[in-house]
């Protein structure tokens, strides 16, 4: 973030320390001044592409779903104003009530299990020893797989119809009869949801928790070690705290990506049943492609934009304020 | 110095030492086979047939829909699409961005890691509308624009990153040699930087082999599905009967190339995923 004062500095610098020394030099020699001036419009031609896509593919489109939210926009013909008419039917919509309730419980289960399996994983395989690697990459190779992929695979898994878990559970006598996992029960469905999200995201997770972990010193282990502390003491002393900023990044990228969970729930249980793992993410697709109201659809994805956007900025001061203590 | 301690150490700690490593690798191994099975058992079953073994689960995903083939063909002009864009617009880029002033430069740089923290949903509803405008509704050349913007905070970032790190007097000496900022960056900078850009190539990559929510979205006529696409309509084909082993071929047939890549770039693979962590 070095650079983050360049800007502010760059007028500045033309008149300042830049201006007098191009004021001494200029009889002797011309040169920078123009050659400074050259520099500047090729940094710009070459950041151009970046300022193309970055304007008409991101902040043109965040500006259009602001207006877009106020309208009646139907999939097809012309929109009207209509605000605050689409901001309204956002609270009053049920389905939409329950939604959030939906996602806001599956983020606490999946940021819960998640977290200590991928916290475990990542202690498992933290000091070098034979075989390690090995570990680290059986752990890790989910995550090479894409995501709606992965989805795919745990719906075979799962089923009834060619999945092994069921024979297994049987045969170890834990259950009488096959289990339904994934459409069954909600419940069911939501523990599908969370074992897919774990096998899929423990292992990448893991690999930024070890690379905290590998930046505690190894004196204050043995030190630990010398005063005679155990193993849950030297966790709870000194893993934890000094894990602390690594920790708060993996919690902040988890319980966004779950708030903004789609494709686990489309694919593996398309909703249901009976709605029970609707996510917000799927109440605006429905909106936008099954209710054709595009308006609709815009004014939630603001009213999430601002959460999250809210979210991010409370997880930010909270782990500024704890790192001044 | 383990040796000089073995030799002190009584039999019967000894045996302790030994019965925790037996537990360590009992239960890690235990645990990395876990995370292996539904790989291992996704390729067996997509290879199992009601008798025995062969190859008819593929047979079927390679006669689905319009053919296996459109599929493959789109995904692969997507995803080539993707890679080649994010890799010129993230190269000009990060070099603007690691080695040159200019006007605005700052603004540009934080409006670009912005994208990280909008979701999906929220841009990709207007960029439904704005794509159809530009005349790109259902269209393969669209997806991918949009698939170039959301790979450009990690790919721009991870190329400043490169650009910054690269010694200035390689610049000079480019410079005394009579190049222009082009052809240094052509002829020099790019061979130093070249870790990075196979790492942005790699996730620009994956992004769109994988990619699904954009693609859902963005694309509305089965000819122009991608493979992700393909394989989860599969799955709607004959509502309530669905033919689990052929998905579970498509599910390799996806797979398959995701992991030969990782297996080859494993460091690019950890070094992307570390930055793109760190980023935030």
């Amino acid at each position: 973030m070095q650079s983050s004062t360049a800007t502010p500095q760059s007028p500045a610098s033309a008149a300042g320390p830049g201006g007098r020394r191009l004021g001494r030099r200029i009889r002797v020699r011309p040169a920078p001044r123009g050659r400074n001036r050259r520099r500047e419009l090729a940094g710009l031609g070459y950041a151009t592409p970046t300022a193309v896509v970055v304007g008409l593919l991101f902040l043109a489109p965040l500006v259009l779903v602001c207006w877009m939210s106020v309208n009646h926009w139907p999939l097809l013909g012309s929109p009207s104003v209509n605000f605050p008419h689409n901001y309204t039917s956002v609270a009053d919509d049920s389905l939409i009530g329950n939604a959030a309730w939906f996602t806001v419980k599956y983020t606490l289960v999946t940021t819960v299990v998640l977290f200590a399996v991928a916290l475990g994983l990542a202690l498992l395989v933290q000091h070098p020893r034979p075989g390690v690697a090995l570990l680290r990459t059986a752990f890790f190779l989910p995550a090479a797989v894409g995501f709606a992929t992965a989805s795919l695979l745990f719906l075979g898994l799962l089923s009834n119809a060619i999945g092994p878990v069921n024979p297994l559970l049987q045969d170890l006598g834990l259950i009488n009869k096959p289990v339904d996992w994934i459409t069954g029960s909600p419940g069911g469905a939501l523990g599908s949801t969370v074992t897919l999200v774990t096998w899929r995201f423990a292992g990448f997770n893991m690999l930024i928790l070890l690379t905290g972990l590998q930046a505690i010193p190894s004196e204050l282990y043995e030190a630990a070690r010398m005063d005679g502390a155990n193993r849950l003491q030297t966790l709870r002393r000194i893993t934890l705290p000094l894990l602390r900023p690594t920790i708060a990044l993996v919690l902040i990228m988890m319980i966004t990506g779950s708030l903004l969970a789609f494709d686990q729930f489309y694919i593996l249980t398309k909703g249901g049943p009976d709605n029970s793992t609707t996510s917000v993410v799927m109440i605006i697709v429905r909106d936008a492609f099954v209710r054709f109201d595009l308006g609709a659809a815009a004014a939630l994805s603001v009213v999430v934009l601002g959460i999250l956007v809210l979210l991010n900025v409370l997880q930010l001061s909270l782990l500024r304020r704890r790192e001044e203590r | 110095m383990t040796s000089t301690r073995e030799a002190t150490m009584t039999g019967n700690r000894r045996f302790r030492r030994d019965a925790g490593k037996l537990g360590y690798y009992g239960t890690a191994g235990a645990l990395a086979l876990l995370f292996l099975f539904p790989l291992l058992w996704s390729g067996w079953a997509s290879v199992k047939t009601p008798h025995g073994f062969g190859l008819t689960n593929y047979r079927n995903m390679v006669h689905y829909g319009d053919g296996i083939g459109t599929y493959l063909v789109n995904s692969v002009e997507v995803t080539t699409m993707t890679v080649c864009g994010t890799l010129l617009v993230s190269v000009l880029g990060g070099y603007a961005f690691g080695r040159f002033r200019f006007p605005g430069k700052n603004l540009l740089f934080l409006a670009t890691l912005a994208i990280l923290m909008v979701p999906y949903p929220t841009i990709l509803i207007p960029l439904y509308v704005l794509l159809g405008k530009m005349g790109l509704q259902n269209s393969l050349i669209g997806l991918s624009m949009v698939l170039v913007m959301f790979q450009l905070p990690f790919a721009t970032f991870m190329m400043r990153n490169s650009f910054e790190a690269v010694p200035q007097e390689l610049e000079d000496s480019a410079a005394v040699d009579g190049c222009g900022s082009f052809t240094t960056l052509t002829r020099v900078m790019i061979h130093t930087v070249r870790p990075a850009v196979v790492t942005v190539g790699l996730f620009a990559f994956l992004a769109a082999w994988n990619e699904f929510f954009a693609a859902l979205i963005l694309l509305n006529s089965s000819d122009k599905f991608t493979l992700p696409l393909a394989v989860v309509s599969m799955e709607g084909r004959t509502f309530g009967s669905i033919d689990y082993p052929t998905l579970q071929a498509g599910v390799v047939f996806m797979a398959i190339p995701c992991l030969v890549l990782f297996l080859l770039l494993q460091r690019s693979y950890v070094r992307g995923f570390m930055t793109g962590a760190l980023r935030s």
